[in-house]
C-alpha cells in the first residue's frame, strides 16, 4: 500500500487518505471516493433514450464489502454520497478496487486507533515475505500462499489412491507416481517461477510424502532440464505436519525449522504468539481467556495491562458493519493501550492463526495476573454483565 | 439379423445423384422382344422346378432362374446347381465391402461419363449375339466373380450395350409387370419396411444419435401415410452419411434378399419427374461381371420405355434398395413442398417417435453389453446360520514403532506355514542386500518399497491364518506417530488387538510415553475390549523374569486404568526374531529356571471370545479401499462390514456421495462368495458406480436404511490432550475429515455422567466433556459412531457421537 496523500486529525480523527493499493489487503470503510465507470442513461428532450458509458470519480457511503481472494478485488458496494452532473445522490454503486488503483478513504464517523494503526501497518513496506506452503499427505494436498496479510488455499489436490493390498502393490505405487506428477503440474501452473526473487517453497507431510515429492519434483527438474524448477530446489524446505488438511499448517509455522527462516514475519509472530496462549490455557491457571465477555471483564479489572499483558483480537471484529459493534472493540483495543498499558495484537482472520482465534470467538487475551470464574455468570446470559461484577459461584 | 453391411449403406448414400449420369447412356438400348410360345411353355415350367428344387435354402429370383435355364436349355439340374454356387458366391462377395467403397470413390471422380464410351452405344451388332455360341460352361464360375473390379469405367458401354434385351429380359418384364398388377395390393409395404428395420435399426439409430436432428431438419413432412414416418426415419440418416466411415461394419444380411425385391422400389407412380432412360446390363454383361453389386439404382418401371430384366436378382436389387428416394419418396417430396406449413405437426410425432424408439435401442444395447446382476435373493441370516461357520475374529496389532510387530506377525504367519520356506528364503536374501537381514521376517507383511526401504510400517497390512478352532485375520498396523490414521483405520476393523511390547532396556520405557500408551488408549476408546499383551523380544534380555514381571505389573496398571478390565487382559512373553512362544513354547534350556508354562501366543488368540455380530442392523460397511480389483472389476472396495449382510446382486448405496452401486461379486479372505454378514472384512465388486463416487471412509449403507450426511454433531469424549474450541481432524474407520470444535457443552462426571460443569473453558485431559464439532464437509455418520479427535499429530480425544 502506498500513501499517496493524507490528511487526518488525529486528535478528532476526521481526515482522509489517498491509498494506492499494492496488497491485496484493505478494509476501506464508511466514504470511499475511486475512478469507476458507470453507465450514464441519458434521456434527451424528445424522448430518446442515449446510454453512454464514462469514467468518472466517485464518492460512496460504504454499505457492505465483498473481498474476492482468488482475484484479489475488493467489491465495495454502496450509496453514492456525493452528487454529480451524472450521478444522482442516493443510487447505488459497487466500486470494484484492485492492485495499482488509487482511491480515497474518509472515515465518517472519524479515525479511529484502530483505523489508524491498520492504515500505518499496510503502509509499511519494509518487509514482505511471501512463502508458498503445500501441506500434503497420501493423496491429498493442500497449496497454499502464506503472505504478510494472509493465507490463501490456492488448490486442493486429491487423488484416490488404493492402499497397500495383497498383490495390489501395483496400484498403490501407480497412482502414488500419478499423485505427485498431478501435484507438481498444479503447483507449477501457481508458482511464477519468472519472478526474482523466487518465493520460498515449503512442503509438509506426515511421514514421508513430501521427503518422496521433494525427491520426485528434483528427479523431474533435472530430467527434464527445467532450469527455473532446478533454481527452485534449494529453496525447498521440509517440515513435519501431521495431515494433509490446511489447518496443520499453523504447526508446520510454529515449527522451528520453519520459525528459523521466516521469523519476524508477521505472521510467524501471530503464530508463537497464539502457542503461547495456548500453552497458558493448557496450564489452566486463570490466566488465559478467550471469548468476548470474558476478554471485556478481564480488560475492565485491569489484568490486561503492563507487564506481559497481551490482547489478541482478529481483525474481523473490525470489519463489522455494524457501528457500535466496531466501537465496542474499538474502544476495547484502546482501553488496553491506551490505559492498561497492555499489548494488542491484531491478527488477519484470513491467516491460521486469526483461524485458531476465530474459533476462540476472535478475542483472547493473556493476563498478567489470573483470574477465576470470569465466564461463570455466562449462566445468566449477560445478566450481570455490565457491571463486570464477579460471581462467587465456586466450581 | 445382423445389420446392414457398410458399403450397402455407402453406396445409398451416393447413388441418387450420380448414376444417372452414365446410366443415360444406355438410354436407347434394349427393346422388345419375344420368346416363341413353346419357349414360353418350356421356361414357366422349368422356373417351377427349379424353385422347388432350390426350396428355400437359396433365395433367386425368378429373373435369374430363368436365365439359368435359358442358359442350359431347360436342364433343371444344372440350372440349380449353377444358381446354388452362383448365390454362394454372391453372399461371399457381399462381404469383402471395402472394394466397393474404393470403387464408389473412383466413381465419385467421375461424375459424368467419359466420352469414350459414346462410341460404343449404337454398336451394330449386341455383345450377346456376337458371343452367342461361347461355351459358357467352360468359364470357370470362380473366374467370373473376379470381374467385379471392373466397373472403373462407366459400366455397359462395352459389355451391356444390347440394342435391345433378350428374350430372356423380356420374359421377366413381362412376369414382372403382371406380379406387380396383382402383388401390389397383397404385398403390403410395410411387410418389407420393417423387415428391413430390424436388422438395420441399431446401426441406424446409432447413426441418428448425431444425424437426428439434421435429419429432422430435411425431412419432408409426410403425406400421413402409415409407412411414412418408418420409411422416412430410416432413410434420411443414410443420405447424410459419409461412406468411408461405415467400412468396419459387419457383412449383409443374406436373408432379406427374397423380400426386397417386391418392395416399395417398383412401386408404380403417375407422376414421376426423372426420365427413367437408362437400360440395364445385358445378359452378356450380367453373365461376364456376374454378381455384380454395382448395379444401378432400380428405379420406377412404368415411365420407362424399356423393361428391366434383372431387376428380381436379388444379388442386384439388394444393395441399393433404398438407396434414393423411392419413387414414393420423390413425389412426395415434391408435393410436400407445396404443403409444408401443414404437414409440421406429423413431423414433430415422427421426430418423437424416433427419439423413443432411439433411447429404446440405446438402453437394451447397454443392457446387453452389462448384463445385471442376478441376486440369488438369499435369506443371508439363514444361510449364515446354516454354514455353521468356524469362528472368526480380526485382530489388529497395535504397539510403539520398532517393537517388532511387523517381524511378529511374519514369524507366526511362517511357522504356520501360511508362508512358504522359498518365500521367506527369497526375502532374507533381498534384505540381506540392502543390509536389513532382521527386517525379513517384517517383510512379509511390509511390502511397499517405501516400507521396505525405510524399515517402517507405513500401512495396515492385511493377512489371513487358520487354527483349529479359528480363522483369524491379521491387521498389522504401523506404529509411527505419522501413520497413527492408518492405525485408526486398522483398528476399527478388529475384534481384539494383540499389543506388542519391546521387553528390552529403554524401550518399553519409551514405548510407554509413546504409541504403546496412545494405541492402547485408542483400541480402547474404539470398543476393543480384549487385549493379548505380546512381551516381545524375550531372547534380548535372556528371557528374564524380573523384566517380564515388571512389565506386566506397569501395563496393568495402566491398562486397567484405561477401563480395560484386567480378565481382559493376557500376557505372553514372546520372542518374535527366533519364534520361540509364538505358536509352540520355546526349546527347553531357552528360559532360565522354566519360569513360564503358560500358554503360546497363538493359544492365546485361540482362546478370544467371538465377537457379536451385528447381523439384524442395517447394513453399514465402512470402505477402507478402492481399487481396481483385476479386468472384470473395474471397481472394488474393501472393508469390514459393520453391520448387517449383503448377497451378490444387491444395490447398495454409497454415502456421502449417495450414489447407487450393484454388487457384482463378494470376496471374503480371497474367495468368492455368495453373502457376507456383519464382522466379516469383504471385498466387494461393484458395478454401475464410478469411482469418483468413492473415497476412504465411504460408508456403504442399504438403500432403504441410509445414513444420514452429518455437517455437525454432539459428542461425548473422552479427552486425552486439552480440549479448547479449536481445529481437529476427525476420524472414523479410513475416514479423516478436518472439522472444530466449535463449543464445549459441559464437563461430565467419568462415573455418573452428570453434568459437572457447564460450558467449561477447557476440558482437562482424562475428563469427559460433551461437545459440538463442526466438519468442513458433511459426512456419513450415525449416532452412535465411535469417532477419534486429533490436532497436530497427538490424539486429543476419542467418543461417541451422541446426536447428530
Amino acid at each position: 500500500m502506498r500513501l499517496l496523500k493524507q490528511q487526518i486529525e488525529l486528535k478528532d480523527g476526521s481526515g482522509f487518505a489517498t491509498l494506492l493499493p499494492e496488497e491485496p489487503e484493505d478494509m476501506p470503510n464508511d466514504l470511499l471516493r475511486a475512478r469507476a465507470m458507470r453507465r450514464v442513461t441519458k434521456e434527451s428532450d424528445s424522448g430518446s433514450v442515449a446510454s453512454t458509458r464514462i469514467a468518472l470519480d466517485l464518492t460512496i457511503r460504504v454499505t457492505s464489502t465483498d473481498f474476492d481472494v482468488g482475484s484479489g478485488q475488493l467489491h465495495v458496494a454502496g450509496k453514492v454520497a456525493a452528487e454529480s452532473e451524472h450521478v444522482k445522490l442516493g443510487s447505488y454503486h459497487t466500486l470494484d478496487l484492485e492492485l495499482q488503483r488509487k482511491f480515497t478513504i474518509e472515515k465518517a464517523d472519524g479515525w479511529d486507533s484502530v483505523a489508524v494503526e491498520m492504515l500505518r501497518e499496510a503502509l509499511d513496506a519494509t518487509k514482505r515475505a511471501e512463502v508458498w506452503a503445500v501441506v500434503m499427505q497420501d493423496g491429498l494436498a493442500n497449496i497454499c500462499l502464506i503472505t504478510e496479510h494472509q493465507t490463501i488455499l490456492r488448490q486442493r489436490v486429491e487423488v484416490p489412491i488404493p492402499r497397500k493390498r495383497k498383490g495390489g502393490l501395483d496400484g498403490h505405487e501407480k497412482a502414488l507416481e500419478k499423485f505427485f506428477s498431478t501435484l507438481l503440474s498444479t503447483l507449477l501452473r501457481h508458482i511464477d517461477l519468472t519472478v526474482t526473487p523466487l518465493k520460498p517453497l515449503l512442503l509438509a507431510s506426515p511421514g514421508f510424502t513430501a521427503n518422496s515429492f521433494l525427491t520426485y519434483l528434483r528427479n523431474y527438474a533435472t530430467t527434464n532440464n527445467n532450469k527455473p524448477l532446478l533454481a527452485l530446489v534449494p529453496l525447498i524446505l521440509v517440515a513435519h505436519s501431521s495431515s494433509g488438511h490446511q489447518h496443520a499448517l499453523a504447526e508446520v509455522l510454529s515449527s522451528p525449522a520453519v520459525l528459523s527462516k521466516l521469523a519476524d514475519t508477521k505472521y510467524a509472530r501471530e503464530t508463537a504468539l497464539m502457542d503461547r496462549f495456548f500453552a497458558l490455557l493448557r496450564q489452566d491457571d486463570g490466566r488465559a481467556w478467550y471469548g468476548p465477555r470474558e476478554v471485556e471483564r478481564a480488560v475492565e479489572k485491569g489484568a490486561v495491562g503492563r507487564g506481559g499483558g497481551v490482547l489478541l483480537i482478529s481483525n474481523a471484529l473490525f470489519r463489522a458493519q455494524n457501528v457500535e459493534e466496531r466501537k465496542r472493540w474499538v474502544g476495547l483495543v484502546d482501553r488496553v493501550r491506551e490505559v492498561e498499558g497492555g499489548e494488542v495484537r491484531v491478527l488477519s482472520s484470513l491467516h491460521e492463526s486469526g483461524k485458531r482465534l476465530e474459533s476462540l470467538g476472535n478475542v483472547a487475551a493473556i493476563l498478567t495476573f489470573p483470574l477465576e470464574d470470569l465466564d461463570e455468570e455466562n449462566e445468566e446470559e449477560g445478566g450481570g454483565e455490565a457491571q463486570g461484577q464477579q460471581n462467587d459461584m465456586q466450581i | 439379423m445382423p445389420p446392414k453391411s457398410g458399403h450397402q449403406r455407402v453406396k445409398q448414400l451416393g447413388y441418387d445423384g450420380d448414376d444417372l449420369y452414365y446410366d443415360d447412356d444406355y438410354s436407347d438400348e434394349g427393346g422388345g422382344d419375344g420368346l416363341s410360345p413353346e419357349d414360353k411353355e418350356q421356361m414357366r415350367q422349368g422356373t417351377i422346378q427349379v424353385k422347388a428344387a432350390l426350396a428355400s435354402s437359396i433365395s433367386v429370383s425368378d429373373a435369374e432362374i430363368q436365365e439359368a435355364l435359358w442358359h442350359y436349355y431347360y436342364d433343371i439340374d444344372k440350372s440349380v446347381t449353377y444358381l446354388k454356387s452362383k448365390s454362394a458366391k454372391v453372399e461371399e462377395k457381399k462381404s469383402s465391402g471395402k472394394l466397393d467403397i474404393l470403387i464408389f470413390g473412383l466413381k465419385k471422380l467421375f461424375p459424368y461419363p467419359i466420352p469414350r464410351q459414346s462410341s460404343y452405344k449404337h454398336v451394330a451388332v449386341s455383345a450377346a449375339e456376337f458371343f452367342n455360341d461361347t461355351p459358357w460352361l467352360n468359364v470357370p464360375i470362380h473366374r467370373r466373380g473376379e470381374i467385379i473390379v471392373e466397373p472403373l469405367y462407366p459400366r455397359g458401354g462395352l459389355l451391356g450395350g444390347s440394342s435391345k434385351p433378350s428374350k430372356l429380359a423380356a420374359l421377366a418384364a413381362a412376369r414382372k409387370r403382371k406380379q406387380r398388377e396383382d402383388g401390389v395390393a397383397s404385398v403390403p409395404d410395410n411387410a418389407d419396411t420393417s423387415h428391413d428395420k430390424e436388422p438395420d435399426r441399431a446401426v441406424a439409430l446409432l447413426d441418428r444419435l448425431s444425424l437426428k436432428d439434421r435429419a429432422k431438419e430435411k425431412a419432408p413432412p409426410s403425406l400421413g401415410s402409415s409407412e411414412q414416418p418408418e420409411e422416412l426415419s430410416k432413410k434420411k440418416p443414410r443420405q447424410t452419411r459419409y461412406p468411408v466411415r461405415r467400412k468396419k461394419s459387419p457383412s449383409p444380411p443374406p436373408v432379406q434378399r427374397r423380400e426386397e425385391p417386391s418392395g416399395p422400389i417398383p412401386e408404380p407412380s403417375a407422376a414421376i419427374e426423372i426420365p427413367d432412360l437408362r437400360a440395364p446390363p445385358s445378359t452378356f454383361a450380367a453373365a461376364m461381371i456376374g454378381a455384380n453389386r454395382m448395379e444401378p439404382q432400380p428405379r420406377p418401371l412404368r415411365g420407362s420405355m424399356f423393361s428391366l430384366p434383372y431387376i428380381h436378382n436379388g444379388w442386384f436389387t439388394n444393395a441399393n434398395a433404398f438407396a434414393g428416394p423411392s419413387p414414393d419418396d420423390i413425389v412426395m417430396n415434391a408435393q410436400a413442398k407445396g404443403q409444408k406449413s401443414k404437414k409440421v405437426p406429423s413431423k414433430q410425432v415422427n421426430g418423437g417417435k424416433s427419439t423413443n424408439k432411439l433411447t429404446e435401442s440405446v438402453s437394451s444395447l447397454t443392457i446387453e453389453e452389462a448384463p445385471k446382476v442376478k441376486s440369488k435373493n438369499l435369506n443371508v441370516l439363514q444361510e449364515f446360520e446354516k454354514s455353521n461357520m468356524k469362528k472368526t475374529a480380526s485382530f489388529v496389532v497395535i504397539g510403539h514403532v520398532d517393537h517388532g510387530k511387523s517381524t511378529l506377525m511374519g514369524r507366526l504367519l511362517y511357522d504356520l506355514k501360511v508362508i512358504d520356506q522359498r518365500s521367506v528364503d527369497k526375502l532374507r536374501k533381498e534384505a540381506e542386500t540392502i543390509g536389513k537381514s532382521s527386517f525379513a521376517l517384517a517383510w512379509v507383511m511390509d511390502q511397499t518399497s517405501e516400507e521396505r526401504s525405510r524399515g517402517v510400517t507405513v500401512d495396515i497390512a492385511t493377512n489371513y491364518f487358520e487354527t483349529e478352532k479359528t480363522r483369524f485375520t491379521i491387521l498389522d498396523a504401523p506404529g509411527h506417530q505419522d501413520f497413527i490414521p492408518n492405525m485408526i483405520a486398522g483398528a476399527s476393523q478388529a475384534d481384539f488387538a494383540v499389543l506388542v511390547i519391546d521387553a528390552g532396556t529403554n524401550s518399553f520405557e519409551s514405548g510407554l510415553k509413546g504409541q504403546t500408551k496412545e494405541h492402547a488408549l485408542l483400541v480402547r476408546s474404539m470398543g476393543v475390549q480384549r487385549l493379548v499383551i505380546a512381551v516381545n523380544k524375550m531372547d534380548t534380555i535372556s528371557w528374564s523374569k524380573a523384566r517380564y514381571d515388571e512389565i506386566s505389573q506397569q501395563m496393568t496398571a495402566f491398562l486397567t486404568a484405561a477401563s480395560f478390565s484386567p480378565k481382559n487382559l493376557a500376557f505372553i512373553p514372546c520372542a518374535g526374531l527366533t519364534g520361540d512362544n509364538i505358536i509352540r513354547p520355546p526349546p527347553d534350556g531357552t528360559i532360565p529356571g522354566n519360569w513360564y508354562s503358560g500358554p503360546t501366543l497363538v493359544e492365546a488368540l485361540d482362546a478370544s471370545e467371538p465377537a457379536k455380530r451385528a447381523l439384524s442392523l442395517p447394513l453399514r460397511l465402512t470402505v477402507a479401499d478402492v481399487f481396481r480389483g483385476g479386468v472384470m472389476n473395474p471397481l472394488s472396495v474393501s472393508g469390514r462390514l459393520d453391520a448387517g449382510s449383503l448377497q451378490v446382486g444387491d444395490t447398495v448405496l454409497a454415502m456421502p456421495a449417495n450414489e447407487t452401486a450393484t454388487i457384482k461379486g463378494i470376496e471374503v479372505e480371497g474367495e468368492p462368495v455368495d453373502w457376507a454378514v456383519a464382522g466379516q472384512i469383504t471385498t466387494l465388486h461393484l458395478a454401475d458406480i464410478d469411482a469418483v463416487h468413492l473415497r476412504l471412509g465411504d460408508i456403504v449403507c442399504s438403500p432403504a436404511a441410509p445414513i444420514k450426511n452429518v455437517k455437525s454433531f454432539q459428542a461425548k469424549i473422552l479427552a486425552f490432550e486439552h480440549v479448547v474450541p479449536m481445529s481437529v481432524d476427525v476420524f472414523r474407520g479410513r475416514m479423516n475429515a478436518p472439522a472444530k470444535v466449535t463449543k464445549l457443552v459441559a464437563v461430565l462426571s467419568k462415573q455418573s455422567g452428570e453434568v459437572e460443569k457447564k460450558r467449561p473453558r477447557i476440558v482437562q485431559p482424562g475428563s469427559v466433556a460433551r461437545v459440538v464439532v463442526e466438519m468442513e464437509r458433511e459426512m456419513p455418520l450415525d449416532s452412535g459412531t465411535r469417532i477419534v479427535l486429533r490436532a497436530d499429530g497427538a490424539t486429543v480425544a476419542a467418543g461417541l457421537l451422541e446426536s447428530v
